[in-house]
């Protein structure tokens, strides 16, 4: 790689930081006020671009875009605005994992009006109005609008630099981010000050988005791709430090443009195409960074939040009626074959999947603490692992299925050692930095994974391959797991662990192994929901990456939300709902993000205990109504 | 709060529902499960929607086939794998559909492919070009419609071979449609033109993930006397763009498979570029009676103009139409039967579904991208029938070891 070559690359990644740098920006701005993880950031850069395009085209001309600029990142600011008032200020004091729901099912909202006002096309703006040619450096052409990025760039952060430093505004803001009870306590309105952030955070993303469209098409996929990347940099950047958002983006979009520029690589006599590196590059960054400085690379230890969440009640038995309950259901289920239907198998299999997997999660975001956001990582080590072992080595079934849990178990304790060293969101983050690597890594090995086909002709093995024995065995192995989560939580091991998470430094002080505590919790998490990828690779008969994405894990954590954090049944029932919520909005219309999303905010904000929260809510109040007609407790 | 209570409504609420669906009367009706990548990919599928709803309007128009009308039961297949098999899962064991078809995706495609050989269900595959699906993991009761890979490929081959170009830079979209692509046009040029060199490859991630202009900066690097440009419509507009203003492009000779059909090159507008060797679908020019009347039909129904997914979809159901009135019945064996020689009449012209590969002999049209009255369009085009470039039969054969 000559120096010219070398030069070029590297203002192609400034160029490149610009766009995740504003969208960044705002994140960060926004997290370090409301502590809101605002997934619907990357909606509010997508929607920067399709006004800049609508005014560019309308408008027409210099006058069109470079206004239209402006006046996209304004308008995104009102609608940033807007979101805040009708919806988060409603969830400031919900668990965090409540308004990244909340947030994504903004996300699926915007997608489909942006899918219904502008349409399903790529829409191509105009060239940037004077900016439109490329200027030459070393013999190469360089488009001189990169070069207007690359400076403006700089002058953003300086602006808003001076803005938190040297304005009321910004003493405010910064006061807030520091101690926001603080704050409300002297007197400043804190209402107004939240609002204000929001809007100037979504001005940020949507700058961000209308700067892209000289560049790019507007489209309805860069919501999900920009969000991904902007947590990457706040997260490396450290949150809520606007210098160093501005760092990592450099950083993150550096080493991408040298994956790029070094392409096919003769290393000892293999083949290695850098280019392909650069999905995994950003993750590798992020795990890499929060390892060595866990707060990332500018920002300090998260401010002590005054006002915490009431303790929860502890997990209690279920008294001899429900579990006799508990047991006819079961018989009932068993009797399910008896129902001539083939699909109600089939989709009582996926049923059960989808619990074993928010059971698992359950375990450990619950009573654990630990949200984590990369869980789908555990479920596509065990799907692999069976998958790779039929096609490879052709195992049986049934070694190829005991061996999931061992294989997604050893994962888990790996990524675990890792992650219980962080909390909060760090952890969220560091979790889903881990599982986007394996994700990567099954997507570009081709030769071993198939990479985006996935792996073909994993079928089960007689007797189990008719529908009704393949239930009933699924049926058992849930059946046995959720048993034995339930026993380590009742057992001294739970116990341990909800006290490493309510009060790290008293457990650690009556010789508690906090960080061991969690990571077997980990570990046990890891197996549990690895049995659950090897019994859905069976089922279905093929294993394919998306399995193991982010949208998979997130799709976990609606499910432990829907039914309840605080229940040990309440993830089973949210992953029930969940699965037959998905089977019928599915079919039901083109737009079902949409309703996906309006569903998920209606519990956001009509269920904010879940389901089995809310009815057990409503059921202690009946009970003190009635107290005679007492008939054991629901928790 | 340990009972099992709430399964016990979920059994319930599933011993009904389920009852419901599998008490469907004696059926009146063709039922026909499709599903597609609606959400994932828009541009071209809905103007295949429209493509395939036509095609049914006409079908039941004219009294529907073997007197049953049909019934479309369309699906989105979430874009990816395994939300398809569940789809097609569905579609089979709930809605009882007679048979199935639809998919874009070339991975998805493959995912219903193995779906269909495995449960016996015929399956027609619309769009998916991955040539994996008639050969390495073709299967009996799997049939494909669209122009493969493959044949895309060998079309560009004698423009490309013309231009005897030494040095070769390959752009592709790193998953199975990609791949496909690059692996057929390496291996047709090199077996013709032995001296040819890839001086640099770029895989480019799926989903809008792509750096532009340190891709195509890159690529200009490498000096390349031709570029072989495979797309996936979320990075094209980028990745051309940025190409143009760096001038990698410039003195090059392009090829791309796709490029000239309407739905990727209709949002260039003026930008389109100029001189690329394509295949695709100039329906403006296009001149036979057979399109003549399609195209009217398709604007008199539409009130726009037909993209190239509008033809697949319309052709896939006069397919099935075709192949169930040949097979006179629904019953798999018989359409599989059916569908081998069958001869169908498209806006394209008559083809024919090849018994050695079930790869349908539907042709494209190859000829180089230009700009006419501020739009892209596609001149000195001709239409290349799928016959002419897919291998023989006997070819085939060692192609399908999964088939045989």
């Amino acid at each position: 790689m000559g120096i010219e070559t070398f030069f070029l690359q590297a203002l192609n990644g400034l160029a490149d930081a610009s766009g995740l740098f504003l969208v960044a920006a705002g994140l960060s701005l926004i997290f370090g006020v409301t502590r809101i993880i605002n997934v619907a950031h990357g909606s509010l850069y997508m929607l920067g671009s399709y006004f800049a395009y609508t005014f560019a085209m309308r408008v027409g001309g210099a006058v069109g875009f470079w206004s239209g600029i402006i006046a996209s990142g304004l308008l995104v600011a009102l609608i940033g605005a807007i979101i805040e008032a009708l919806l988060l200020r409603r969830i400031y004091r919900s668990p965090e994992l409540f308004q990244l729901l909340a947030t994504f099912a903004v996300l699926l909202v915007i997608n489909d009006a942006a899918l219904w006002v502008w349409g399903p096309d790529d829409l191509l703006g105009p060239r940037a109005p004077g900016l439109s040619g490329a200027v030459e450096i070393m013999g190469r052409r360089f488009p001189s609008y990169n070069f207007f990025l690359i400076v403006v760039t700089p002058l953003v952060l300086l602006a808003l630099h001076l803005l938190l430093k040297r304005t009321r505004f910004g003493h405010l803001v910064r006061a807030a981010t520091q101690d926001r009870e603080m704050v409300g306590a002297l007197g400043i309105n804190q209402v107004l000050l939240y609002t204000a952030v929001f809007a100037l955070g979504s001005f940020f993303a949507g700058l961000g988005g209308a700067l892209q469209i000289a560049r790019d098409s507007a489209n309805l996929r860069i919501d999900i791709t920009i969000i991904t990347d902007a947590f990457v940099v706040v997260v490396v950047g450290g949150m809520g430090s606007i210098l160093g958002a501005y760092l990592a983006a450099v950083i993150i979009a550096e080493i991408k443009a040298f994956c790029i520029a070094l392409g096919l690589v003769q290393l000892g006599g293999v083949a290695l195409n850098f280019s392909q590196l650069t999905l995994v590059a950003e993750f590798f960054v992020m795990a890499v960074v929060l390892i060595t400085r866990p707060y990332g690379l500018l920002g300090g230890a998260q401010a002590i939040i005054h006002a915490f969440a009431e303790p929860e009640d502890p997990i209690r038995p279920a008294s001899w009626t429900q579990k006799a309950i508990g047991v006819v259901v079961l018989v009932l289920l068993v009797c399910l074959p008896l129902v001539n239907s083939p699909f109600a198998l089939v989709l009582a299999v996926d049923v059960l999947v989808a619990i074993l997997f928010a059971i698992s999660l359950h375990f450990i975001a619950g009573p654990g603490g630990m949200h984590s956001l990369g869980h789908a990582a555990y479920f596509g080590l065990g799907a692999y692992g069976v998958a790779l072992l039929v096609k490879w080595l052709a195992a049986p079934m049934l070694v190829a299925l005991a061996a999931a849990p061992v294989i997604g178990g050893m994962g888990a304790l790996l990524f675990g050692w890792f992650a219980v060293r962080v909390s909060g969101v760090y952890l969220a983050m560091l979790t889903l930095a881990l599982a986007q690597i394996v994700w990567s890594i099954v997507y570009q090995w081709e030769d071993l994974t198939g990479g985006s086909n996935g792996v073909f002709g994993i079928w089960p093995a007689p007797p189990f391959d008719k529908p009704a024995p393949y239930f009933l065995m699924t049926t058992f192995i849930t059946v046995v797991c959720f048993l034995m989560l339930r026993r380590f939580l009742f057992a001294p091991f739970g116990y341990a662990m909800r006290a490493g998470r309510d009060f790290p430094l008293r457990a650690e002080a009556i010789g508690i192994n906090v960080r061991r505590v969690h990571l077997v919790g980990f570990a046990i998490a890891g197996t549990v929901c690895a049995i659950a990828g090897g019994i859905f690779a069976f089922a279905k008969g093929s294993i394919s990456p998306e399995t193991l994405d982010i949208s998979s894990s997130i799709n976990g954590l609606v499910m432990v939300l829907l039914g309840g954090l605080q229940t040990l049944i309440g993830p089973v029932i949210g992953a029930g709902v969940f699965v037959l919520l998905q089977d019928t909005v599915m079919r039901q219309t083109p737009y079902w993000h949409a309703l996906l999303g309006g569903i998920i905010l209606f519990l956001v904000l009509v269920f904010p205990d879940g389901i089995v929260g809310t009815v057990s809510r409503v059921a202690k109040r009946w009970t003190s109504w009635f107290p005679a007609g007492r008939k054991g407790s629901w928790e | 709060m340990l009972s099992r209570r709430p399964l016990l409504r979920l059994a319930i609420i599933g011993a009904f529902t389920f009852g419901f669906y599998e008490t469907a009367l004696a059926q009146q009706t063709i039922k026909i499960g499709e599903l597609n990548s609606y959400k994932a990919a828009p541009s071209f599928l809905e103007p295949y929607r429209k493509g395939w709803q036509l095609a049914v309007e006409e079908i039941n128009a004219a009294g529907g086939v073997l007197g049953k009308k049909f019934e479309v039961i369309s699906r989105d297949d979430g874009g990816n794998p395994g939300d398809a098999v569940r789809v097609a899962e569905e579609l089979v064991k709930r809605e009882n559909v007679d048979l199935l078809t639809g998919t874009f995706l070339s991975n998805v495609g493959l995912a219903v492919t193995e779906f269909a050989g495995k449960n016996r269900v015929f399956f027609l595959a619309a769009e998916p070009l991955t040539d994996k699906i008639i050969w390495q993991n073709g299967n009996r009761y799997t049939f494909r419609l669209r122009t493969a890979t493959y044949e895309q490929a060998a079309m560009l081959l004698p423009d490309a071979l013309k231009a005897h170009k030494k040095r070769w830079a390959i752009i592709y979209p790193n998953y199975e449609f990609g791949q496909s692509a690059v692996a057929a046009f390496k291996d047709l040029i090199k077996a013709k033109q032995p001296d040819i060199e890839f001086v640099t490859e770029q895989a480019v991630p799926m989903g809008g993930r792509a750096d532009a202009g340190t891709i195509m900066q890159a690529v200009d690097d490498a000096k390349p006397d031709a570029i072989f440009f495979v797309f996936f419509p979320t990075d094209l507009y980028k990745l051309v763009r940025e190409g143009n203003i760096r001038g990698t492009f410039k003195g090059r000779y392009v090829t791309s498979v796709l490029l000239g059909e309407p739905e990727y090159l209709d949002p260039f507008k003026a930008e389109a570029p100029v001189g690329w060797a394509v295949t695709g679908y100039p329906w403006y020019a296009i001149d036979t009676p057979e399109h003549k009347t399609f195209l009217a039909a398709y604007q008199k129904r539409w009130n726009d103009y037909p993209r190239q997914g509008s033809v697949v979809g319309y052709v896939t159901m006069k397919s099935l139409a075709a192949g169930i009135a040949r097979a006179g019945s629904t019953n798999t064996d018989k359409l599989v039967a059916a569908f081998e020689n069958l001869k169908v009449d498209s806006p394209f012209g008559p083809f024919v579904y090849r018994a050695s590969d079930h790869q349908s002999t539907m042709g494209a049209y190859v000829g180089k991208t230009a700009l006419r009255d501020g739009k892209g369009v596609m001149i000195d085009f001709k239409y290349v029938d799928g016959a002419t470039v897919l291998p023989s039969d006997e070819e085939v054969k060692k192609l399908r070891p999964a088939a045989n």
